[in-house]
């Protein structure tokens, strides 16, 4: 282990940069663009770091002792009358192989979305602020292992997220803002009022013999802590178990987002500056599917397991209705909007498996996901900075134009319609074996399999208008990539290609927690069900 | 290319697999300006991809049964008996599955539109793609896992490749444009290859691809070479009398088109007719004739519309006399490999035997029907060889391996076979001559007797239309439906519920506004109206005060008469 507290660095970090700005004078905007690109810069390099002292057979998930880099201690403590009254909350951080492609992936997504964000024109100063702080927010979401503290990270996030958009977005900002805001924060309820059932359910054995009610993630998946009568202790034969799964799965889904509740993504993206898009596309929507995998599966595997084909079902719903809608789009950066959403759905595919390759497969499609499509909208990006329109039918013929552009767009096209030797089709792969293997949802596989036929279909169809034909001469001052613009495509592009060849570099940091969060799911569920359920 | 023929693993194979799909996309959109070039390799690239669905999902039967993507150990799995889910059915359905790969790749119908649209492509593309590379891949496939089709689906396969062969002919009898001929005529190929592994003639399917090659190169460097004479003309309808110009493409192309149509001392003619023979044998064993049937009638197809083809070309006199003027036999770097490919067309090169192939090294030495390992009872009889593992065993170190009946039924059919190609070959030849040499029958006459039949074919049988019409119209019409349903109806509901959540809200003001405050504003109001009212009673006057008191006393005395 390391001798400084690294989690919690790499998720402050950017408070102290945000705290600097703040302290600056308005007018020194390049000052603050350096900021913080150092704050996100050595993001990145706290989380090489991560990964050179990571212990790859360390399992985590349910185990305090195989978590890896643990910070832990007590930070609010209210001492009642008796246990009943005290509340103890601790700080508690540690990663394992679940969190720690998120926050490899955050670390990235972040360095790469500040310098996106450079030709950012006006409020400099409140703009990186609150992207700093979004960044902790979003960090601090991966790295918790207590649900207080996970529940604070994940509303701390909506704020900035709300302005960010709200002030520096498109002609319908407001709309997509509050849009938003509402939606995602009519989820956190729902995992709030969850939250406190569960305190209120269990309690931990502190070390001293004390026993208290409790937030620690580890102790609510231990059932031998479910007290006989709470309202969602399994051993209550009243209990609301059920009812609390699906509210909790639908404040997650919100985040995912998962069909029907989906409709504030499209907005949000479209009115979104595009670093703000890149955020939400690369790291925003994992935290729904993470959240499900950290919290409910361990917390409730009995009734996970009971769902798992409606699980499946969605996820086939929002591969082929995302592809679908898509297909549709006249808007480019709403059509990889959708294909966004299309693409979450092989992550629900692979987490209804309940198998350790499906579930691999689901992690390592939220990774590349957040790759694939944090390119993706970059690329919107640098076209319409450029020709400030996005419609699809209004370019055509742009390969002769921007030859170094239409390279990457070449990669990042087929990596997201899954072709092999890209990092997409892996995971794919991956997911739909697992899916496949699982005799309940076979059909549900097979169906959405479909979704890499339209994926094509979608993406060859807008390549095809944008960049072949005869250019339109109203292009003809189309310039091709700035040195700005390689420092953000090259990096993904490396990583695209390199994690498509070479996958194991990935799967190996997943592998020993997926079999350990399969097994504890498994015997969970058979303990969950003796208990009378 | 290099990857799919040296992996033994399925995954693998799918993995390089997609990437020469993805080259084909790259190539045949080569002229990626043109709105028809972007359009092919675009249709390509999906067409394939409906194929390579099936071939996934194929390749998740094998894998979720046996753990493996390794093509020999899920082979050795099968010939212990150990069958996916232990059914049959999902061996059939594994083998269709995957053959739904090779279907998409080779061209077979009915995902064949790819390959003639193909020809947007530069030409040395259209040659690498038709005659070597890409449609190989798919026949390559089948002859993989040849060794676990069981009998429902070498049929299901036998009867795919037939229908190819037969849809691609009577298409390839109208086109007027040298490149869509010579396409057709792959695609009408192919489906021979791919009817022979359905019957079982493996080790001639595998021989028909090399011997297909060569001479289809051929053709397509040579139309190549008379579309560059003639100006990038590429309609025949303005060619005519090229022999006297273009002698050495002339003569190649003759060849090849002798070997493409089965005449005997050429290649084609010994991979046609062991194929032939095959089916033959095929329909005896199992009683489907309608495959040897198909085969021969295609065979003179073959010859017809590729003399067709020769003598509207290279005989008769110029249509297009300035067109003509212009023509010039091309430069040495052009014939040079015609001449090479044509050569190679010659029987001597496979075998010493003119009229019997196994003569040769080719089918002796290099290719060899391997076992079948799928269980007796799912696999045609003939299939097995009727020995027990140990002699099968030994018999495969000698060389001597395959079902033995089927090997004897081959043998029977082989001369009546032959006999029966080379009557209906020469037919189709003769017919050839008298419709566009000898001008005997007038084409257009006829063509316009059977008015509906000749549009079919020269519309290629409408299935580009029919697929616009249902699946890329459905789709596309079902999209927009779907994203009409999104904006209005699910984001609909969302905005309605904030409309409601508005309303409600607004209510609620309104009743805080006029109920609750109205209500604490009415007490205080009250409570000021009581205040003013009682106000006026204070006068501070002292004989009004002292009149209420007396006023009062008298009530009081009113209500409690004490008296």
């Amino acid at each position: 282990m390391l001798g400084f507290p690294i989690l919690s660095l790499i998720t402050f970090l950017p408070i102290i940069g945000m705290i600097i700005i703040l302290a600056m004078p308005k007018q020194k905007t390049t000052e603050m663009k350096y900021i913080s690109l150092i704050a996100t810069g050595l993001q990145v390099v706290l989380a090489v770091i991560l990964l050179g002292n990571y212990d790859y057979s360390a399992g985590g998930i349910f185990e305090e002792g195989s978590f890896q880099f643990i910070e832990k201690f007590r930070w609010i403590e209210i001492t009642g009358l008796s246990w009943i009254g005290t509340v103890k909350i601790d700080y508690f951080m540690g990663i394992d192989g679940l969190s720690t492609p998120m926050v490899l992936l955050t670390a990235l997504i972040s360095f790469i979305a500040t310098i996106s964000s450079w030709n950012i024109k006006h409020s400099i100063k409140g703009y990186f602020a609150l992207f700093l702080l979004l960044d902790t927010g979003m960090m601090g979401v991966f790295v918790s292992l207590d649900m207080f503290l996970f529940y604070v990270f994940w509303e701390l996030m909506l704020l900035p997220m709300y302005f960010l958009i709200g002030i520096w977005g498109g002609p319908r900002k407001e709309y997509a803002a509050i849009k938003f805001f509402i939606y995602t924060l009519f989820g956190s309820i729902f995992i709030l009022i969850v939250m406190i059932g569960l305190y209120f359910s269990a309690t931990e054995l502190l070390p001293g013999g004390e026993k208290v009610f409790t937030f620690n993630m580890l102790a609510l998946m231990d059932q031998a802590n479910y007290s006989q009568d709470g309202i969602l202790s399994p051993f209550n034969p009243n209990n609301l178990r059920l009812i609390a799964y699906i509210a909790l799965f639908v404040g997650f889904a919100i985040k995912i987002p998962m069909f029907p509740f989906h409709t504030w993504l499209p907005d949000a993206h479209v009115e979104a500056p595009t670093p703000i898009s890149v955020i939400l596309a690369g790291v925003l929507l994992k935290m729904g599917t993470y959240g499900i995998l950290r919290i409910s599966y361990p917390m409730f595997p009995d009734i996970t397991r009971d769902l798992m084909w409606y699980i499946a079902l969605f996820g086939m719903i929002n591969i082929i209705y995302g592809a679908l809608v898509a297909l549709a789009q006249k808007d480019f950066k709403k059509l990889i909007a959708y294909s966004s959403i299309s693409h979450m759905g092989y992550v629900l595919l692979g987490m209804a498996s309940l198998s350790s390759v499906g579930i691999t497969g689901a992690v390592f499609q939220m990774f590349n996901h957040g790759t694939i499509t944090a390119m993706l909208f970059l690329i919107v990006g640098v076209v319409y900075d450029r020709a400030h329109t996005r419609g699809i039918n209004d370019f055509g013929g742009l390969a002769n134009q921007m030859p170094v552009y239409t390279g990457f767009v070449t990669v990042a096209f087929f990596a997201a319609l899954g072709l092999p030797s890209l990092s997409g089709f892996i995971s794919e792969a991956l997911v739909f074996v697992g899916a496949f293997g699982e005799s309940s949802i076979r059909i549900l596989a097979i169906i959405s399999t479909l979704g890499i036929l339209l994926g094509a279909a979608y993406m060859l169809w807008t390549f095809q208008r944008i960049f072949f034909g005869k250019l339109n001469e109203k292009w003809n001052q189309l310039t091709d990539l700035n040195a700005r613009e390689y420092v953000m495509f090259i990096p993904l592009t490396i990583i695209i290609i390199f994690l498509g060849i070479y996958p194991s570099a990935m799967l190996d940091i997943m592998n020993t927690s997926m079999n350990t969060l399969i097994e504890f799911m498994m015997n969970g569920a058979t303990n969950f069900t003796l208990s009378g359920l | 290319m290099l990857g799919i023929v040296v992996t033994d693993n399925i995954l693998m194979m799918y993995i390089f697999w997609e990437l020469v799909g993805l080259s084909s996309y790259l190539l045949i959109g080569f002229w990626y300006e043109k709105d028809s070039a972007a359009d092919a390799g675009k249709k390509a690239f999906l067409v394939n991809r409906v194929g390579d669905l099936g071939m996934f999902i194929g390749i998740l039967i094998l894998f979720t049964h046996y753990k493996t993507f390794t093509f020999s150990t899920i082979f050795e799995q099968i010939s212990l008996g150990n069958l996916p889910f232990d059914s049959t059915g999902a061996l059939t359905a594994a083998g269709i599955l995957i053959f739904m790969g090779a279907v998409g790749k080779s061209a077979q119908f009915p995902l064949h539109v790819w390959l003639p649209d193909a020809m947007e492509g530069p030409t040395p593309v259209s040659a690498l793609i038709h005659a070597a590379t890409m449609v190989a891949a798919g026949v390559y496939l089948i002859v993989k896992i040849f060794v676990m089709l069981t009998a429902d689906a070498m049929l299901v396969i036998a009867i795919v490749g037939g229908v190819t062969a037969f849809v691609a002919a009577t298409i390839a009898l109208t086109q007027n444009d040298i490149k869509k001929v010579l396409a057709y005529s792959t695609v009408s190929q192919l489906g021979y290859m791919v009817l022979a592994v359905g019957v079982g003639a493996y080790a001639f399917a595998f021989f028909h691809l090399v011997t297909h090659a060569s001479f289809k190169a051929c053709l397509f460097l040579g139309s190549g070479s008379v579309i560059h004479s003639m100006g990038n003309e590429q309609d025949i309808r303005y060619m005519g009398g090229l022999r006297k110009k273009m002698p050495i493409t002339y003569y190649t192309f003759l060849i090849s088109t002798l070997a493409i149509s089965g005449v005997p001392l050429f290649s084609g003619f010994l991979s046609k007719d062991g194929i032939l023979a095959g089916t033959f044998a095929f329909g005896e064993l199992t009683g489907h004739w309608l495959l040897p049937f198909l085969g021969f009638f295609v065979a003179a197809l073959t010859a017809f519309y590729m003399f067709r083809l020769v003598i509207i070309t290279f005989h008769g006199e110029p249509r297009d006399k300035e067109k003509y003027d212009h023509a010039h036999e091309s430069k040495w770097l052009m014939t040079v490999p015609l001449v090479v490919l044509s050569v190679l067309s010659i029987f001597i090169f496979y075998t010493p035997n003119p009229l019997a192939a196994d003569a040769g090294w080719f089918l002796n030495d290099w290719v060899r029907t391997p076992q079948t390992v799928v269980p007796a009872e799912a696999s045609f009889d003939f299939m097995q060889s009727g020995m027990n593992a140990e002699e099968a065993n030994l018999a495969h170190d000698s060389g001597i391996v395959h079902s033995t009946q089927y090997t004897e039924a081959m043998h029977h059919a082989h001369y009546p076979a032959m006999i029966l190609s080379l009557v209906l070959a020469g037919l189709g030849i003769l017919f050839a001559f008298l419709f566009y040499q000898w001008k005997k029958v007038n084409v257009e006459k006829l063509a316009e007797s059977i008015r509906p039949l000749y549009k079919f074919s020269l519309n290629k049988w409408y299935v580009d239309e029919f697929y616009h019409a249902t699946f890329i119209g459905g789709t596309l019409e079902g999209s927009k439906a779907l994203a009409w349903f999104d904006y209005y109806i699910i984001d609909g509901i969302v905005n309605a519920s904030a409309s409601v959540t508005k309303v409600i809200s607004n209510l609620s003001g309104w009743f805080d506004h006029y109920v609750v405050d109205g209500f604490v504003n009415f007490t205080a109001f009250f409570s000021g109206f009581v205040g003013l009212s009682f106000r006026r009673l204070q006068t501070g006057k002292v004989q009004t005060y002292l009149v209420f008191v007396v006023f009062a006393v008298l009530v009081l005395l009113l209500i409690f008469r004490p008296f």
